[in-house]
């Protein structure tokens, strides 16, 4: 049951061009970043992938953009990236957003093997459009379809060698959902841990879903806006 | 005089009831939570994954992995937890949260709000705001009477794209508080020293007027 993989590279050796991605993270916040370095190196391209964000100009997932790798990204704010905003604008890529609750819902239902689900988020709206909607007890709601992803790439706080993941704080966030849903999940740990060393009590998420753990070393996890009480 | 920032958060806090888990938006509605009233006890939910937000840190205590829904660095409370942003929303749509504050470009006399988008300008997104609106039993938008030409923003149909139908249950601006009844806006207060008139003039939907409008006490 060893999942440890040497490092990055040979997590992501078999993404092929056109395949789907999934990516952990709010913004920068537990963001997988050496999933994305590695990525960029690789030049991999035609992606779909989805990402709570596009992170900022200069780093996170809207680096894959830049490097002209994604033709299709799942999001459901890139407010923070001026450089994927006048991307999608000049139709470099295609932007599909959705409601966030929305995303993470898509990508836990993926993994529990219920391929659609109704939700009331974007009845009425242009996020909605061209979706099935039902009534339910009177209210309306809009179908949504689960994510099939052929990899995710997740980050977390700890990890162990069956790649049960424990995230800090609020850097869960995606990674969790996500990494339920990718047919092959890379987990990169800050710490990794023999088996048995975690407590059990405490597991985010589950080795079940993990295929490949590395510890990544040097993170930057760099912070979008500092903000200090006066 | 018109309200200043400060004075719609200090007025959205009144809202806030004893027990109550409460979503707070980007903005001024994030600012509300500086003045919740001291005789109760509420939880700040921020949709990233926290229940039981504090303060900003201090240039000692602060953590790249603990932000809030601005992705501002924050803190966390003693009783706080963190989890998943499935179960995050799954909080909201499943109607845990009692009180739900977001600003608005504009909000229609039955609730209609629209607060993401502005066609021909930038491309942000959409983030929790739909699933929030959609599911919250409790809406409360903070937002300016008028936009930066002056134009209206409670009217009778939004001509911005929408986030959420028939959902707004109260507007707290710079000039009023208004309730959104089944019978379209009412008014309930009116900033210190703001005409009713005035309110009326820079609102375009009919405005339910009833007796002698107080003045908001901030």
């Amino acid at each position: 049951m060893n999942k440890v993989v040497n490092n990055i590279e040979e997590a992501i050796k078999d993404i092929k061009d056109g395949m789907t991605l999934m990516f952990g993270g709010f913004g920068l916040c537990g963001l997988p970043e050496k999933g994305v370095e590695a990525l960029l190196k690789s030049g991999v391209k035609d992606l779909t992938c989805s990402s709570c964000t596009a992170g900022i100009d200069d780093f996170g997932v809207g680096l894959l953009i830049q490097n002209h790798q994604i033709k299709k990204l799942i999001a459901s704010y890139i407010g923070e990236n001026n450089d994927a905003e006048r991307r999608v604008l000049s139709g470099e890529f295609e932007l599909d957003l959705v409601p966030q609750g929305t995303i993470a819902e898509r990508a836990r239902a993926g993994g529990a093997g219920i391929p659609a689900f109704y939700v009331p988020a974007s009845y009425g709206t242009e996020a909605a459009e061209g979706k099935e909607v039902r009534e339910f007890d009177g209210k309306m709601y809009v179908m949504e379809k689960a994510f099939q992803a052929d990899y995710a790439l997740v980050k977390a706080w700890k990890g162990d060698t069956h790649g049960n993941l424990i995230y800090k704080a609020t850097a869960n966030n995606l990674n969790n959902p996500m990494a339920m849903c990718g047919k092959i999940t890379i987990a990169e740990v800050e710490e990794l841990v023999q088996a048995g060393e975690l407590d059990p009590h405490h597991i985010h998420t589950p080795g079940i879903f993990v295929q490949h753990i590395f510890q990544g070393t040097d993170y930057e996890k760099r912070i979008e806006f500092l903000t200090l009480q006066d | 005089m018109a309200l200043d920032k400060t004075d719609i958060a200090k007025r959205i806090a009144q809202e806030m009831k004893d027990g109550y888990y409460i979503n707070l938006g980007i903005g001024v509605p994030t600012m509300a939570a500086n003045y919740i009233p001291k005789d109760i006890n509420v939880v700040i939910h921020t949709e990233n994954g926290l229940l039981g937000m504090g303060t900003y840190p201090t240039k000692d205590n602060y953590d790249a992995d603990l932000v809030n829904a601005g992705k501002q660095t924050v803190t966390a409370l003693p009783g706080a937890s963190y989890f998943d942003s499935a179960t995050s929303f799954a909080m909201i749509r499943g109607g845990h949260i009692d009180l739900t504050v977001l600003g608005a470009f504009e909000v229609t006399d039955i609730g209609d709000i629209a607060s993401w988008k502005i066609p021909g300008s930038r491309v942000k997104g959409i983030g929790g705001a739909m699933d929030l609106v959609a599911a919250a039993k409790n809406i409360i938008v903070a937002m300016t009477h008028t936009n930066r030409k002056g134009e209206p923003k409670l009217v009778k149909h939004c001509t911005l794209p929408l986030t959420g139908l028939q959902c707004v249950k109260m507007i707290v601006t710079d000039l009023a508080v208004i309730k959104v009844t089944d019978k379209g806006f009412k008014l309930l207060e009116r900033a210190p020293g703001v005409s009713v008139e005035e309110i009326v003039e820079k609102t375009a939907a009919p405005l339910i007027i009833e007796g002698e409008i107080p003045e908001m006490k901030i």
